[in-house]
């Protein structure tokens, strides 16, 4: 019986036998996981690790360089700058105004009295799970320049669109947009969770303290959300900074390389690729990876710190 | 005041509604075009219902791809990974939850931290590793990735540890072997962090495209996403064809959407991670 008590919250078994066959039970149920994480995430991070500090052309032999190919990257290669500068915007550019607009999706359907408010929600959802590449494709089209949707929904509000896709300075511009239609739905979501956690008693003091519906959002709901706020933003650039699929397709094709026009949508991890598989040159390849990996790890990190203390109450 | 309120209503509603019309216009436009022949497509101003239904496209896309093979390839490698999580995480997750063990604290951060690295960091070694192993342009090759997903193993230990330990006891206690405990307690009681899991790695599976770029070598081991965009990167002027192909990649996702929203709305938001 007493021993009963004392086992609570820590699973079977305290003296050195049953902990022993606990220890080996864990073991068993960890395994499969483990040596997959091995295979798959440890000995490829020590690895490309390990391949950053070589010369490697794929086939041919191997010549250690130390931290050669970091400073290449880091002072020499305008390419590589670029496409960090490019990455950085277009998670400005694609994070921002989805975050702002889900937020503002969310706070409208979290009402209860909303009509039709289970459709609304699956319609800003769906675009979530349709397929990226597919998508891409049709926004592709939506974009273009003359005919398309997009510039001719424009034209009917007077406005002459750009040339989107086709133009240096507006192809992440496009690229942007369409992330921001795709993504919309999966952070309101986040939010309409985050939303419904508030209790309700606060936001109604509130109501009866006579504060207006604004100050109520901005002064109440706003700060307790705070937690659903730092999540998104971090997935969102995390997710930001690892753009590939949408430039491989909406910029590429059988006869041109994507990321461009004139390298204006060429993110890091296109410049990655590029590097790696056509030169074949990993052990640079590799470095540039591990320069994302820190940029990612960096803005992670001062994302906490910023987001969290500003609205600490 | 009744009246503020109520332009206030109309005006959200009006809101809600072009967002909905913005949200689904290109699906719907989607749809349309891939019935509607390229002139058509590319008439100005834009039209809305095709002239005729006309199925020439989809024609045209069986005549030059595979996508029946893409598909299955796409169903074939999503079971295999979803099964892997589902077996991996449910296991490592028990044992976190469930056991003490030496270094178990640390661990289970060192695993968490691996939601830190990007695939991308990984991608060139793990594909000379599938070189070297023999599984480029094989399933293989293409799961092995997606194996073991350490959000799954976090999901999966939160979950667990609202099982009553008492439950677990008593089993021991009745002779129950640690195995059969697993199986027949732990994991029905676990069913809905396992039903969220499975359309998480779904979705990701069947979105995955960087590393079946790299893997996949001949059409025959393309998946939907891959072999859409070869397909159209070869065809890259026929909209036409394009939308064809497109709305056969998105329709089976978005069909079974549609009868399980509810999870499938569980299942990405609770897991966050995309």
């Amino acid at each position: 019986m007493t021993s009963q008590v004392l086992r609570r919250g820590r699973g079977p078994g305290s003296s050195g036998a049953l902990r022993r066959q606990q220890t080996r039970w864990a073991l068993v149920f960890l395994s499969p996981a483990l040596v997959l994480f091995g295979l798959t995430v440890f000995y490829p991070m020590a690895r490309a690790l390990q391949y950053s500090l070589y010369k490697w052309p794929l086939g041919a032999p191997k010549t250690f360089v130390g931290l050669d190919n970091y400073r290449r990257l880091l002072l020499d290669d305008g390419d590589f700058h670029k496409s960090v500068q490019v990455t950085l915007y277009f998670t400005l550019l694609s994070v921002l105004p989805t975050l702002l607009l889900a937020l503002f999706a969310a706070v409208l359907l979290n009402d209860a009295r909303l009509r039709f408010r289970g459709l609304f929600r699956t319609v800003y959802f769906v675009p979530v799970v349709t397929s990226l590449v597919a998508v891409g494709y049709v926004w592709r089209a939506l974009l273009e320049p003359s005919f398309g949707l997009v510039n001719t929904a424009l034209g009917w509000v007077g406005i002459s669109g750009p040339g989107w896709l086709a133009s240096p300075d507006w192809a992440l511009q496009g690229i942007a947009l369409m992330t921001i239609w795709r993504d919309l739905g999966f952070y309101m979501v986040i939010f309409l969770a985050g939303l419904q956690a508030i209790p309700k008693e606060v936001v109604d003091a509130a109501r009866i303290d006579g504060a207006s519906a604004w100050r109520r959002f901005w002064h109440v709901t706003f700060p307790l959300l705070n937690p659903s706020i730092v999540l998104a933003a971090v997935i969102g650039v995390i997710n930001g900074l690892q753009l590939f699929t949408q430039t491989y397709v909406m910029t590429g094709s059988a006869q041109q390389l994507p990321g461009g026009p004139l390298s204006s949508t060429r993110s890091v991890v296109i410049y990655v690729v590029e590097q790696t598989f056509r030169p074949l040159e990993m052990g640079y390849g590799s470095a540039a990876a591990f320069l994302l990996f820190v940029m990612i790890m960096v803005v992670t990190l001062v994302q906490f710190r910023i987001i969290q203390r500003k609205f600490e109450y | 005041m009744r009246a503020a309120t109520r332009t206030l209503d109309v005006t959200k509603y009006l809101l809600l509604l072009m967002g909905a019309v913005v949200m689904l216009t290109p699906l719907i436009w989607m749809v349309l075009a891939s019935f509607k022949t390229l002139p058509e497509i590319l008439t100005f101003p834009p039209t809305f219902l095709p002239d005729h239904v006309n199925l020439d496209n989809y024609r045209g896309v069986f005549e030059t791809a595979d996508f029946v093979r893409y598909f299955v390839n796409s169903v074939v490698i999503a079971a295999i990974s979803v099964v892997s999580v589902l077996v991996t995480s449910s296991m490592a997750g028990y044992a976190f939850a469930k056991f003490t063990f030496p270094g178990r604290d640390v661990l289970f951060i060192v695993v968490l931290a691996t939601l830190m690295i990007p695939f991308q960091v990984r991608v060139i070694p793990l594909y000379v590793l599938a070189s070297d192993l023999h599984l480029l342009n094989t399933y293989a090759g293409m799961v092995l990735p997606t194996l073991v997903d350490a959000f799954g193993i976090f999901l999966m230990r939160q979950y667990m540890l609202s099982i009553p330990n008492e439950l677990i006891e008593s089993a021991r206690v009745d002779g129950a072997g640690e195995l059969r405990i697993f199986v027949q307690i732990v994991l029905p009681l676990a069913k809905p962090a396992l039903s969220a899991l499975t359309i998480f790695t779904l979705v990701m599976s069947w979105e995955s495209f960087l590393w079946p770029l790299l893997v996949a070598s001949s059409p025959d081991m393309y998946t939907l996403p891959l072999g859409l965009a070869q397909f159209a990167g070869r065809f890259l002027n026929r909209t036409d064809l394009q939308m064809a192909a497109a709305t056969m990649t998105v329709l089976p996702l978005l069909i079974a959407f549609l009868f399980m929203q509810k999870r499938f709305i569980e299942g990405l938001a609770t897991t966050g991670m995309k």
